[in-house]
């Protein structure tokens, strides 16, 4: 165990945590330049198209330390967005110690600093490295300067490192040999693992990612889990090298995987803790939550053809994916589909994404909502996150709806525009501090509704992304809340409908009618498209008919012309949804969620 | 013509045209048409139409055209103003087209058709207005008006993307459009197709009205069109392979395709959706299956509401307006 460093690398989105990672893992040799590709920790093509990191990793690098000795680190890779910190802070809590890494460009930033407190939480050593020293921009002074004033961190700590030139990659080593403490536990006592991750195989089942605290575990043994008590039969355990590696055994100390017969990602609790079932470990280790959505959206198919293929790649994506949850719902407008929840946008459009890409699916998404509360003048207490559950008004004795803690750094010369966008979007009770010089913490409570509603993209952009962003839920708080409705001649499209605060219908109304404007092609007729609450139309567009586009001639030889023509526009519009008599394009359904601003 | 004697026997029109056959003399004409009355059996009163260039005809020609018993005359006249028909590229000139005319009439010509076209660069609605008067000065029993459209092929479309010149917009389009449908429909004439107009119902062109009802029809010459049945075939366009397959008794097909009863659906739709007579509900039932009233309910409804078609005797028509945007009525 003396041999064992486990560590994650924590860093603010872009700040170089995948090439770090392809670093050590080239330095340490444990993979050849042949099988090497960039970003090897992020498995997914949305992941490393997008830069980021989706799914919790792990990989064992052995390292012959400078005094002779023979060591193995586990890294573990945690995702790097919000609404992934639940599972970062499994991640974390499976690790001794962590590498903090800061862009020597861009300094510190909301999320190293969130990360970091996560880190200081579990008590893990922090090693402060500031990469990209090799960038024309870089600012190391600043940096240090941060790293005492915002991080409280002794600057002298710090490892300077160009994780795309190579430079400092072996004085990491040796600090996390050095630096980052062994693991503690003991082999002899039950056995009490942490689950930090799960995926899917579709020849194993689940494999399950832990990190052993006491005890050991091997195959045949009989495993139970703390949070449902459930119990499998362990089929082989090991360790990640550049793929999974069987080992006769894990003991306390070690990170690796289990196969025990679990058909989805779904039976797995990621915090949650592995014991046997005949010597079980008396509690279950700290920190376990079960996470909850908390951006729900309708997912409908194009073509109503397509609803079993939906339900089929659901089905499929699930097996991966243990956060996200659907059930059936169906739509006047849309006809059937699923309800889903979401850890947050982020997560809405993964899934999105990649049930377009990896499914083939052309699908339409409703406004996503967050869960609101309402007290009925019965005092019964309902959780309403789809719209179409929206209560009879004349029933409600109150409306509330859940808020958040937005935590903000950016640079002072941006605190203006990120007020009023704060404000905007009805934020209250801010806080600032000045974390250094020119630069600012801004903290707001906010409605979760209004931060998914295209708040993330317009702070990033009133910042000129040199603003970092991160929140927490705090409580649910009375509000004035109404159900928009969005009316296409005069056919109510219920999967545009969005339950909102009174003062900002109008805006959203207005600003939906003219997205629609833009975005629904002209047809034959002209189209009214109107913002309601109750009966009564507070927005409205109007997109006028095209009025020619008959082709002159058409005799015999014109006809397989024409008809190749229209066939090609007929399969066009099967993309279109058809709402009443109006054709609606996919791309109008997103277009109403996307900022006013662009 | 020998190859399709088995499949088609009876004809009861004929129509000489696409491209110039007025450039063929008397002799080639009258070679034609015996192969054609050798080869097939041909109404008596069949219509017999061929297209005319005014710069062709001497009364002569006509005199000749009218013994070899052709007995409809289209005229492409296209315009009666100089400019225009100058940058089209015509050969004619306006006083070409009326002495053309004239001598149609004087030869005894009583169905006589004149192709006209608008929406040219620089035309203003009055100015086709004034063609569309001259036109009417000579009572012809039919009239199609075309909107010009460009294939990107040709020296005119060449001509518009070298000087930059901008094709008739939408709603200009849709007045040249509207306009034309008034006047010819105020002196007498039933718009009956997107552009063609005849002076009663009996002066149709029986031979067009064949294309859009899906009956059969037989195309002779380089890349012309037959169709019978559920099957479309076209011949090579090139002159030289053409001629080459005929002397070689090959049948100079290029491509033939056989269409589902899909693909017949979406042509009877666009097709009738041309036509002042509409879709036939019960026929288009009979044929594909398919009730449009009830499976397009809602769509239809729209439509009659914005009087972009209407229900009468049993047949889903166009109206002015729906004629106008027919390519997307067919996407219903």
């Amino acid at each position: 165990m003396e041999n064992i460093r486990n560590f994650s690398i924590i860093a603010h989105i872009d700040h170089g945590k995948s090439t770090l990672a392809d670093r050590l893992i080239q330095f340490t040799g444990v993979c050849n330049e042949r099988n090497f590709q960039d970003q090897m920790l992020d498995n997914m093509d949305i992941e490393r198209e997008r830069g980021i990191t989706i799914k919790s990793n792990a990989i064992s690098l052995p390292y012959r330390g400078k005094d002779g000795k023979e060591y193995i680190f586990n890294l573990i890779d945690t995702p790097g967005h919000v609404d992934f910190s639940y599972e970062v802070s499994r991640s974390l809590a499976s690790c001794e110690g962590v590498l903090l890494l800061i862009d020597a460009a861009q300094g510190v930033q909301a999320q190293t600093l969130a990360n970091l407190y996560l880190a200081m939480e579990h008590n893990l050593a922090i090693i402060p490295i500031i990469n990209k020293i090799d960038l024309p921009s870089a600012d190391i002074n600043r940096v240090l300067e941060e790293i005492d004033s915002e991080l409280g961190l002794d600057p002298d700590t710090h490892i300077k490192c160009s994780a795309k030139e190579g430079v400092g990659i072996e004085e990491i080593l040796e600090a996390i040999v050095g630096r980052i403490p062994p693991p503690r536990g003991d082999a002899a006592n039950p056995l009490a693992a942490l689950i930090f991750d799960a995926k899917y195989d579709a020849y194993r089942g689940t494999i399950i990612h832990c990190r052993v605290f006491e005890g050991s575990v091997k195959a045949g043994d009989i495993i139970k889990f703390m949070y449902n008590g459930t119990t499998y039969k362990v089929e082989e355990v090991g360790h990640f090298l550049l793929t999974r590696t069987k080992r006769e055994k894990l003991s306390a100390g070690d990170v690796g995987y289990i196969i025990a017969g679990v058909k989805t990602v779904a039976d797995v609790r990621t915090g949650d803790t592995i014991t046997l079932q005949d010597n079980p470990c008396v509690q279950p280790l700290p920190g376990f939550k079960e996470v909850k959505p908390v951006v729900f959206a309708s997912i409908y198919p194009i073509a109503s053809d397509d609803y079993q293929d939906l339900a089929d790649s659901l089905e499929k994506y699930k097996l991966n994916d243990a956060s996200f949850i659907y059930e059936k719902d169906s739509s006047a407008a849309l006809g059937q589909g699923f309800r889903c929840g979401f850890l947050g946008l982020l997560h809405l459009d993964i899934v999105q994404e990649r049930l377009e890409r990896e499914f083939d699916l052309s699908i339409i998404l409703s406004v996503p909502s967050v869960r609101y509360r309402f007290t009925l003048k019965d005092n019964k207490v309902i959780y309403v996150d789809n719209p179409t559950h929206y209560p009879d008004p004349s029933d409600i004795a109150k409306g509330e709806e859940p808020y958040i803690r937005a935590a903000m750094m950016l640079p002072e010369r941006y605190l203006g525009a990120v007020m009023k966008l704060c404000m905007d979007k009805r934020g209250v009770n801010s806080n600032m501090t000045y974390t250094g010089p020119g630069r600012v913490e801004l903290s707001y409570e906010m409605p979760l509704g209004e931060v998914i509603f295209d708040f993330y993209d317009r702070f990033k952009s009133v910042t000129q992304g040199y603003g970092s962003f991160d929140y927490d839920m705090i409580d649910y708080r009375e509000s004035n809340l109404v159900l928009l409705d969005i009316l296409v001649n005069g056919e109510k499209v219920d999967a545009l409908s969005q339950i909102v605060h009174r003062d900002r219908a109008r805006a959203r109304a207005l600003l939906a009618c003219d997205r629609l404007k833009d975005e629904i092609p002209r047809q034959m007729y002209k189209i009214a498209i109107q913002g309601a609450i109750g009966g009564e139309i507070i927005a409205r567009s109007t997109i006028s008919a095209f009025r020619k586009d008959v082709t002159a001639k058409c005799y015999g030889g014109d006809i397989t012309r024409k008809r190749k023509l229209l066939e090609k526009q007929k399969a066009g519009k099967k993309r279109m949804k058809m709402i009443g008599s109006v054709s609606i394009p996919q791309s109008a359904f997103l277009a109403v969620l996307k900022s006013d601003n662009d | 013509m020998a190859f399709y004697k088995s499949c088609f026997s009876s004809f009861d029109t004929i129509y000489i045209g696409g491209g110039t056959p007025s450039l063929l003399s008397v002799q080639q004409i009258d070679n034609i048409l015996k192969a054609v009355y050798h080869n097939f059996d041909i109404d008596r009163q069949a219509e017999i139409t061929m297209e005319v260039n005014p710069g062709d005809v001497s009364p002569a020609y006509l005199q000749a055209l009218r013994k070899l018993g052709i007995n409809r005359l289209n005229i492409g006249i296209q315009s009666f103003d100089d400019t225009l028909l100058k940058f089209l590229g015509r050969r004619h000139t306006a006083q070409d087209a009326v002495v053309a005319i004239n001598a149609a009439r004087k030869t005894g010509f009583n169905n006589i058709g004149l192709d006209l076209i608008y929406g040219i660069h620089g035309q203003e609605i009055n100015d086709w207005k004034q063609t569309l008067h001259k036109a009417l000065s000579f009572s012809p029993e039919h009239l199609s008006c075309y909107q010009l459209s460009l294939d990107k092929k040709t020296p005119l479309y060449k001509q518009y993307k070298k000087e930059g010149l901008k094709m008739t917009e939408e709603n200009q389009a849709l007045d040249f459009f509207m306009t034309t449908s008034k006047v010819l429909t105020d002196t007498g004439y039933t718009h009956y197709e997107v552009s063609n107009f005849a002076l009663n119902d009996s002066l149709r062109s029986r031979h067009n009205m064949k294309y859009w009802r899906h009956e059969p029809y037989l195309g002779m010459g380089p890349a012309a069109h037959s169709f019978t049945d559920r099957k479309r075939w076209w011949n090579k366009a090139a002159v030289k392979t053409y001629l080459k397959d005929i002397s070689e008794g090959k049948n100079p097909v290029d491509k033939s395709e056989k269409l589902s009863i899909e693909q017949l659906a979406l042509e009877a739709l666009f097709l009738g959706m041309r036509t002042k007579d509409g879709i036939n509900l019960a026929d288009y039932k009979t044929r594909f299956g398919s009730d449009l009233l009830v499976e397009k309910e809602r769509i239809i409804e729209a439509l009659i509401r914005n009087k972009l078609v209407e229900v009468k005797n049993g047949c889903l028509c166009p109206t002015l307006a729906g004629m106008a945007v027919a390519d997307s009525l067919a996407l219903i």
